[in-house]
């Protein structure tokens, strides 16, 4: 099983939907998120195009954050999901300089958090709250293993990306372009 | 084009924090725990709502934490608005219950208006002191002399209330600042509005085409997932706006107007159109009146004609026009939401419904569906007085075509020297925050100034509760049941609203205060029920289930009597209009002395130095009543001033560069705003985000933040024919130094 998600940058409007959602779901407390929403321009007026992507850990399968914690707080979980044992983690921050995609951050409880697929929603068969809650349905999450599941149905159909292919992460989130 | 390239994060939170350094996470942004958290009942783990946050009002459920406390909101999956998703608004709806800036207790003022300061006060010696005021004004100048400014969920309390009172004097700031054109103009043409949740067959429409209406931006819930699945079917998109907003980015065709000129180019439209023969000749020969004299009209209207208008190249007015026809009748030119603009709002919105008429849309699929609406059993109650005079008597034959109160003119009529035909002494503002809603905020203080008595019912410290004589705090819509919502859509439906929790504080629901006040004042009779459920009960069994049923569901659907969303194929279809048509040519505005048929007139343009002010929406606010939101506030704190990187040049300015922005009537923005330098304004004009720049120092998030729209929007260009305040016809300048700091002594 390796669950992933793809984005679909043509139907997102950036409504930060995903980040209030994730913040209530997973009780991030106001001030942190676990996902954000980032918009690029290019052009000039008026022959402009943006494209806007929701982001969040991209639960790479070779992921620096694993290699480089020194407690193994960080770890890989069912379906390569990577999870943080908050008693295992000594918030040392070295999973936040490693991770390219600035995707952790330091709780104020002194651990390290970031996002988790909602794990807690999918082991239920429920999808993560970004995906619940987004408005234009941008948000696809699935098992890419299944042939079937949304993830892998919508990848065969779109064209895709992912951030920063040359860090050799392999990551497991997905934008559709 | 890689040449010009922007990034932004929209919500630039958490990431990077160590290397960032600590000092990035102020302990001001965490929650605020409420000082009295009311008791829930942990044995209910969801309880149902519907959102009043903004006023699609969605269906959704509240979830409490082990602990019983309000955890998360989602949406209801059977309910139409919203299809079991919220949009941000809602779901950080949760910050309203949260705020530790709420209303707390009732207060009275003290000391002189607008100095806020007041005393607490118990519910009895409050509402005492407002009935005792109501009664005064009353027999010194009739009950008229009270007016109600109101907005939401509540209005129907506080509208029993006033109308069993004796005055009609109503206002939703709704209609003369936002709606009132577009319904007004769709009633005259199709003799119907479009109602909210808008008919509009965005799920099936081969193309559509919005004008200035920034849906992505503007999230009112259902129009978004619409225009989402839209999208995915490949549906043309065609944008009109000045600005590239987030749907001209989704679009195919994107026309970036001279703003002022939308009713030029629907002109030239209009004559593509029926020139080309392009128009559904069938449907406007069974349905229309009118259409010679509007092909006359139309004639000299060529795409070449609006281009020295416009700015718009001829060609993309033609193609974009064959667009529309090919869709046709699955075309959907959107009437819009806010339409006040330049003050001929009315006559550009008609010139929306004529195209309309022509592509053949109205009443088909892929254009406007027919509503359905369930109708609630009605207590009995007396009937209400006819009110000795109207709305309309206090500035005779002005807005004759007004079918609701216009809130403006009740502001004038509160100013004795306008000569109102009688006075209005007694303001009654519920859920509307007056001096961010209504433009020309000196008049309305003005008018203040001329009160026996101002109440502000609102659950927040807002800028108009500092100019009150009595506060009385009502809960949030987590905490208290409310009227049915019935509103129209596809299917008929009800959805129910129940509290979450224990109203916090001493705050208290709307129809506990009304009913209160109106044993205060006699009118007990008109509130039959004891409790607002007992009302819900009552209503929910005549409709054949019952308030224990709905607790469990939510929302109730009902099938359509009839197979009637779209015209069934040759339907003989009467128009509840004058001829019973679809009236191209408006006799019913000939007869009133308005242009029968839309015409354009140019607008005034910016001075040398001054740039259009044009304003809008953030998805994750809903004017200015979202702004101090803890989670709301968290997703966007401040807004920021939109300028043409060309603009930015000649001025110096950088993005992140605070200035302070300056009208042509020297009107100064209260905070300065950060510039955001960017292609996607145009050169001629700025834009900022409604709802910012809060004064109320009581809202400790949003006090000093951005710049308010509002306080820049001093001319005003009202609309003859309703009475829509036209806010669009400001222009601003930038000081680069604090305002009176400019010249260095
Ligand atoms: S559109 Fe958003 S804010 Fe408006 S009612 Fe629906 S969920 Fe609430």
């Amino acid at each position: 099983m390796r669950y992933a998600m793809a984005v679909d940058t043509k139907k997102c409007v950036g409504c930060s939907d995903c980040v209030v959602a994730c913040q209530t779901e997973n009780n991030v407390p106001i001030g942190f998120c676990r996902d954000w929403v980032v918009e690029t321009m290019a052009g000039s007026y008026p022959q402009l195009e943006i494209e806007i992507r929701s982001e969040r850990c991209n639960h790479c399968a070779n992921a620096p954050c694993v290699r480089c914690c020194p407690t193994g707080a960080s770890h890989f979980d069912t379906g390569g999901i990577i999870l943080v044992k908050q008693n295992k983690c000594i918030g040392c921050g070295a999973c936040i300089a490693s991770c390219p995609y600035d995707a952790r951050y330091p709780h104020p409880d002194g651990y390290v958090d970031k996002c988790t697929f909602c794990v807690q929603r999918i082991r239920n068969g429920m999808p993560p709250a970004c995906a619940a809650v987004c408005p234009t349905k941008c948000i696809y999450f699935g098992d890419l293993d299944d042939p079937n599941s949304d993830v892998s149905l919508v990848l065969k159909k779109r064209k895709f990306k992912t951030l920063i292919p040359e860090a050799g992460t392999d990551p497991k989130l997905y934008f559709l372009i | 084009m890689t040449s010009r390239r922007e990034f932004i994060k929209i919500t630039a939170l958490g990431v990077g924090a160590i290397a960032a350094g600590t000092g990035m996470y102020k302990a001001g942004r965490f929650f605020a725990l409420p000082d009295k958290p009311g008791k829930v009942d942990p044995d209910l783990t969801r309880t149902p709502t519907y959102c009043e946050v903004c006023f699609w009002k969605c269906a959704g459920w509240v979830y409490k934490n082990p602990e019983g406390r309000i955890w998360k909101i989602t949406g209801n999956e059977e309910d139409q608005h919203c299809n079991g998703r919220f949009c941000p608004r809602g779901t950080g709806g949760v910050g309203m219950y949260y705020d530790g800036d709420r209303l707390k207790n009732p207060l009275i003022r003290v000391e002189e208006r607008g100095k806020q300061v007041f005393r607490e006060a118990s519910w009895d010696e409050a509402l005492e002191h407002v009935a005792g005021k109501m009664k005064n004004i009353a027999s010194k100048y009739g009950p008229e002399s009270i007016a109600l400014f109101t907005h939401g969920s509540g209005s129907a309390n506080f509208t029993t209330l006033v109308k069993a009172f004796g005055s009609g004097n109503i206002a939703e700031p709704s209609y003369a600042q936002c709606r009132g054109p577009r319904d007004e103009a769709f009633f005259a043409t199709f003799g119907e509005e479009v109602y909210s949740p808008e008919v509009t067959d965005i799920r099936d429409t081969k193309c559509l085409v919005l004008i200035g209406s920034h849906i992505g931006e503007n999230m009112h819930n259902g129009q978004i997932q619409e225009m989402s699945d839209a999208i995915d079917k490949g549906t043309t998109i065609i944008t009109v706006d000045p600005r590239f907003s987030t749907a001209a980015g989704k679009s195919k065709y994107w026309l970036p107007i001279k703003p002022s000129t939308d009713l030029a180019l629907l002109l030239s439209w209009t004559h593509e159109i029926i020139y080309n023969e392009y128009y559904d000749r069938k449907y406007v020969e069974k349905y229309c009146t009118g259409f010679d004299k509007l092909k006359e009209h139309v004639k000299d209207f060529t795409p070449e004609w609006a281009y020295g208008i416009t700015t718009l190249k001829p060609d993309l007015i033609r193609k974009t026009a064959r667009e529309m026809a090919n869709a046709s009748p699955a075309v959907l030119v959107h009437p819009g939401r806010h339409v006040t603009w330049y003050g001929d709002d009315t006559q550009r919105i008609r010139a929306i419904a004529i195209l309309n008429a022509l592509l053949g849309s109205w009443g088909r699929r892929g254009g406007f569906y027919r509503p359905a609406k369930f109708s609630l059993a009605q207590p009995d109650i007396p009937k209400f007085s006819e009110p000795a005079r109207l709305a309309q008597d206090l500035f005779p034959g002005k807005y004759p075509v007004a079918s609701s109160a216009v809130s403006n003119a009740l502001i004038d009529a509160t100013i004795p020297e306008n000569n109102p035909g009688y006075p209005i002494k007694g303001w009654i503002v519920n859920a509307t925050n007056l001096l961010s809603t209504i433009p020309n905020i000196p008049n309305t203080l003005k008018a203040i100034q001329n009160l026996d008595l101002l109440v502000a019912v609102d659950t927040m410290p807002m800028e108009i509760t500092g100019w009150a004589d009595v506060v009385l705090p009502e809960c949030t819509y987590l905490e208290r049941y409310d009227a049915l919502r019935v509103a129209p859509h596809r299917k008929p439906a009800i959805a129910l609203r129940m509290p979450a929790a224990e109203p916090m504080n001493n705050s208290k629901p709307g129809y506990w205060i009304t009913r209160e006040l109106s044993k205060k004042l006699g009118l007990a009779s008109y509130f039959p029920f004891e409790k607002q459920e007992d009302l819900l009960d009552w209503q929910l069994k005549k409709a054949g289930t019952s308030l224990e049923e709905m607790k469990k569901s939510g929302v109730k659907t009902f099938e359509r009597e009839q197979d009637d969303l779209y015209f069934a194929e040759d339907e003989n279809v009467v128009f509840p209009t004058d001829s019973g048509k679809i009236e191209l040519y408006s006799g019913y505005f000939e007869q009133l002395g308005f242009d029968p048929l839309p015409k354009y007139y140019p607008h005034e343009e910016p001075p040398e130095g001054f740039y259009r002010l044009i304003y809008g929406r953030a998805p994750m606010h809903t004017f200015g009543r979202t702004t101090n939101n803890p989670n709301l506030a968290d997703l966007m704190d401040e807004n920021c001033v939109w300028v043409n990187p060309k603009v930015a040049n000649e001025w110096g300015l950088k993005t992140d560069q605070l200035v302070w922005l300056k009208n042509q009537d020297d009107a100064v923005t209260d905070f300065p705003v950060k510039v955001r330098v960017t292609e996607r304004i145009r050169w001629d004009s700025v834009y900022i985000v409604h709802g910012f720049g809060h004064t109320g120092k009581q809202l400790s998030r949003a006090y000093g933040k951005g710049a308010s729209d509002t306080r820049l929007i001093t001319r005003v260009l009202v609309d003859p024919v309703m009475g829509g305040t036209g806010m669009r016809g400001n222009f601003v300048t930038f000081l680069t130094r604090e305002p009176g700091k400019e010249v260095a002594s």
